[in-house]
């Protein structure tokens, strides 16, 4: 697998003269690694751990191991490079002639490769030496169009960002090897269980902010709306359906085997963070017009998903209910993999429509369908499945979270009850937004009258381009209507680090391809196969009895109340169908409008100009503040840089000083 | 068992235009107006099923695929709710939740399909529509935690059965306080006053008939029957869950699904003219002032989940 990637990366440096040898060297030999990662991933989650130590030496003690979390994210990863890197085949005939495709193929083998290496890490110096590794790598591919200024703005954020979260997680492993004193994370894992209680808390927060910088969490989210859109397609659906995760990996990796998810209230500020990371997110998503941007906004809303999964389950585990813990943490993993899955076919979706027409504004669109016809049905999968809609894969997950919220009465907490009854209602209006937001996504984009020349001269996307979707729209549905296959496997993960199967105990998959969650008093009961079944059978003699062939003529113009409607100029327009959600949330968009009319006469109107702006408020409110306040400062620390060696050589001189003074105190 | 799956769906959609017939006459008799016999919406839809459509020549295939997948998605909820028996044979392929992503998928595509033809018309009842239906949803889960964590379960069989078994036991605060912020709600979802006028075709005011205004003929014969569908559901989501007295258990003979099926009419067509009667007293709330009965109805919810915490001892 390593060497499939090796080859790759070295095979795209060493061709990068002939463009299209090199696409195909470079993304053929990462869809192979992918397909090996995969096979190699199973074995691990059906069998034995698998360790690899090249260095046994006990200072620099590092190496490899893989265990089930581990191996359920090598395959997560690898199923979204396969069906992205046989989508980039076609896409990065986009870039030939005008950018280097070896640069690229090389760039993209060794993201995924620090990618896998950062989930089998068994060393916390190895690990940071990994993360950054992965974050500077992705740094460079977000940075791959570096000659349009708002990618290297969005390159700048995005690094400076990473560096803040990798700092808070060197300070959370330092408290680990204090306790520890070895950077092993073996030695981590007892080290957890015998730390104070303070120091568990600090390594906590540290840890939750750093990882949570990278996973997107309000309010550390700001680089994702910028880095995500400006990578090149392929890239951003690696980074929102993959990278992102690898945050959420060591999230899991520190709180349960680390920490032992000990703190009663550490449940409780990952489900907040949670529910208001997927609140926001989706409202961000809402108003936007940039398809990239809302996807990335969507991203922060999924993960948000995934955290209050996770947080309901460290709050039932922090309970003494691991059984219920462990349903909770499914549900999060399978929120996971289905968002991997629907959300890299939408990013390489929006990338094809963006290899097609050259926009990525969703108003400058329109009335693809007729050009696209088969993105568009790939897409409205993805659409669907993010919609949460049955029999999709988005809606499984979705009904596995609200049930483990559910089951919160099973404690005997009434505070928690409320807290988990709150976080479903707002993951209910979160729902009903995505399918609001992607409503508008799917609506503006590919139905109705063309809205731009772009979009006029729209054509299909290639066969690899398709063919990508294809896979991912594939296991959408396949995740949709087959959970009864994925439990099992989910559940031997969720196991290895809470402790117990809730299979057999609790949640079961039974005949039919029935889930069935029993409450105490209860029993839930969903079969995804069952609706998909029933909805195709009835859908069969619907179609039959009510659409022929004459119905399929089209014969007469749109009604626009006797006057023909013409002109794209009559469409309801993307920003006029988020305007509700506008006006509701108004205190948190802070809409800013301005209107500039010219009059050629007192009473004629020339021109009318109407700009509306949605403000990020926290950029305004809480990053500007503080870089002007960094800014203030550092022109102070600026006047002891006088650019002088002199005077640099005597600051040396005078730290070796103090450093010499402390030695001795030390010393007597 | 097939017979009984295909008899429930017989009786859904035998029983749907009557209702909706129903409410309409007892809509006329408070405006003082005689108004068209209860009868009326079955010859609507049969003249409608012999007539030819009217296609913009704008539209794509979703246009057309939009009413059957919407009018399917409805029937397929109808399969999973009880109407005159808690002992439904399809009752595990899906729960309550199920349900109401069942009537969203519906929601999707009419929705989708008012982009379709490219009028400001249906862009607007598209973008009324969603929003409505993402101010409806936390108040919508939060009853159902209520209801759920009452009872166990999400599953409607179960939870019917359940309730039914307790008797007049069932009328507690909770339960009070979650009927009335799920009749809040089935008001928004039937699209009624003060949500949703479904008598009217001006465009200020209009939501759901912006939304069908692209539609004639066949289309607009399922479009019509599908709502219809889908208002006879939620009310008989709102009788068998809290009020389930009567329904058939099952294990007993003819006469008691006769009887049962009696009763659930009863039920209905007395919670329709309810409807009527709310509709008729009030006046249609501007857009935007929505939210604020939906809050009404969030609250109320979240007051149900706090007295079942407090009644049950927590």
């Amino acid at each position: 697998m390593v060497a499939f990637y090796l080859i790759g990366a070295i095979s795209s440096v060493i061709l990068n003269k002939k463009d299209s040898i090199c696409s195909y060297f470079s993304f053929f030999s990462a869809a192979a690694g992918a397909l090996i990662g995969a096979i190699f991933s199973i074995s691990v989650i059906f069998g034995e751990t698998f360790y690899l130590t090249p260095s046994q030496d006990s200072y620099l003690k590092f190496g490899f191991f893989v265990d089930k979390l581990s191996a359920f994210f090598i395959l997560v990863i690898s199923i979204s490079v396969f069906a992205v890197s046989i989508f980039s085949t076609g896409y990065v005939k986009e870039y030939f002639g005008k950018k280097n495709i070896g640069h690229l193929g090389f760039l993209y083998n060794i993201f995924i490769l620090s990618m896998i290496f950062v989930i089998c890490a068994n060393n916390a110096i190895m690990f940071l030496i990994l993360w950054e590794l992965m974050s500077i790598i992705s740094f460079f591919l977000v940075v791959y169009e570096h000659e349009k200024p708002e990618t290297r703005k969005a390159g700048f954020i995005y690094i400076v960002m990473t560096h803040i979260g990798t700092g808070f997680i060197l300070l959370s492993f330092m408290i680990f090897a204090g306790a520890s004193g070895s950077f092993s994370f073996e030695t981590f894992n007892a080290a957890g269980m015998t730390m104070t209680p303070l120091l568990k808390d600090l390594a906590f927060i540290f840890a939750f902010i750093g990882f949570g910088a990278k996973a997107g969490i309000v309010p550390l989210h700001i680089w994702l709306p910028y880095a995500h859109p400006a990578a090149p397609s392929n890239v951003s659906a690696l980074m929102s359906g993959v990278m992102i995760k690898t945050a959420i990996f060591m999230m899991i990796r520190v709180f349960f085997d680390f920490l032992g998810a000990s703190g009663s209230w550490w449940g409780y500020v990952v489900l907040a963070v949670g529910t208001i990371s997927a609140i926001l997110g989706i409202l961000y998503a809402v108003v936007e017009p940039d398809m990239k941007r809302m996807l990335a906004f969507s991203s922060i809303e999924n993960i948000g998903i995934i955290l209050i999964g996770l947080g309901a389950s460290m709050i039932f585990f922090a309970s003494g209910k691991p059984i219920i813990s462990a349903i909770a943490a499914i549900a999060a993993l399978y929120h996971l993999l289905n968002h991997s899955v629907f959300k890299g076919l939408l990013f390489i979706g929006a990338g094809s429509i963006l290899y097609s027409t050259h926009t990525k504004n969703i108003e400058e669109l329109g009335g693809i369908i007729k050009k696209m016809p088969l993105s568009a049905i790939l897409i409205l999968i993805g659409v669907l499945s993010i919609s949460a809609m049955p029999p999709f894969s988005g809606f499984v997950s979705e009904w596995l979270t609200f049930q483990s919220l559910l089951l919160s009465f099973n404690l005997n907490n009434n505070f928690a009850i409320i807290m988990l009854s709150i976080s479903a209602a707002f993951l209910a209006l979160t729902g009903a937004l995505a399918a609001y937001c992607f409503l508008k996504f799917f609506g503006m984009v590919f139905l109705a009258l063309p809205r731009s020349e772009h979009a006029r001269h729209a054509k299909e996307v290639n066969i690899p381009m398709l063919a990508g979707m294809g896979i991912f729209a594939l296991l959408s549905i396949l995740l949709g209507i087959l959970p009864v296959y994925v439990l099992p496997v989910l559940d031997r993960i969720t196991a290895s680090f809470i402790g117990t199967g809730a299979f057999s105990q609790s949640i079961s998959a039974g005949t039919f391809g029935m889930i069935s969650i029993p409450s105490s008093q209860g029993i839930s009961i969903l079969t995804p196969v069952l609706l998909a079944i029933l909805l195709i059978l009835m859908l069969i003699p619907a179609i039959i009895l009510l659409i022929n062939r004459k119905t399929w003529q089209p014969n007469y113009e749109t009604w626009g109340c006797g006057q023909p409607i013409s002109t794209a100029r009559n469409e309801y327009s993307a920003n006029a169908f988020s305007k509700p959600v506008q006006m509701w949330f108004k205190s948190l968009y802070r809409p800013a409008r301005e209107t500039e009319v010219t009059y050629s006469s007192p009473y004629l109107k020339e021109s009318f100009k109407f700009e509306s702006r949605i403000e990020q408020v926290f950029e305004q409110y809480l990053y500007n503040p503080v870089v002007d306040f960094v800014m203030v400062k550092s022109r102070k620390a600026k006047l002891i840089q006088t650019g002088s060696i002199h005077a640099y050589l005597g600051y040396i001189f005078g730290i070796l000083i103090i450093l010499f003074m402390f030695v001795i105190a030390g010393g007597s | 068992m097939i017979a009984q799956i295909i008899f429930q769906l017989f009786i859904i959609i035998a029983l749907a235009p009557l209702l909706s017939g129903i409410m309409k006459k007892v809509k006329a008799f408070f405006q003082i107006r005689k108004g068209p016999g209860v009868l009326q919406p079955y010859y609507d839809i049969l003249k409608l099923l012999q007539k030819d459509s009217v296609v913009s020549t704008n539209v794509s295939w979703i246009f057309h695929a939009a009413p059957v997948v919407s009018f399917v998605a409805v029937l397929a909820a109808g399969l999973l709710i009880p109407i005159y028996t808690t002992q439904l044979y399809l009752g595990f392929a899906g729960d309550l939740i199920a349900v109401i992503y069942l009537f969203a998928l519906a929601r999707f595509f009419t929705a989708l399909a008012s982009l379709d033809a490219g009028s400001s018309f249906g862009g607007m009842g598209g973008s009324r529509e969603m929003f409505i239906a993402s101010l409806v949803e936390p108040a919508l889960m939060l009853s159902i935690f209520a209801v759920a964590l009452n009872v166990g379960s999400t599953n409607l069989g179960f939870i019917s059965q359940t309730v039914s078994g307790l008797g007049f036991d069932a009328m507690s605060p909770y339960q009070i306080l979650a009927f009335v912020a799920l009749f809040i709600i089935a008001i928004a979802e039937t699209g009624r006053i003060p949500v949703d006028n479904p008598a009217t075709h001006l465009e200020l005011t209009m939501i759901h008939e912006a939304m069908i205004l692209e539609y004639s003929g066949k289309q607009l014969a399922i479009v019509e029957l599908g709502a219809m569908i889908k208002q006879l559901l939620i009310f008989s989501l709102l009788a068998n869950i809290f009020f389930p007295w009567g329904i058939a258990t099952g294990g007993a003979g003819a006469a008691e699904y006769v009887l049962a099926l009696l009763i659930f009419l009863i039920k209905i067509v007395i919670i329709g003219i309810t409807m009527a009667v709310v509709e008729t007293s009030t006046a249609k709330w501007r857009l935007f002032r929505l939210p604020e009965l939906m809050s009404i109805s969030l609250m109320l919810s979240f007051l149900a989940i706090v007295a079942v915490i407090i009644v049950k001892g927590g």
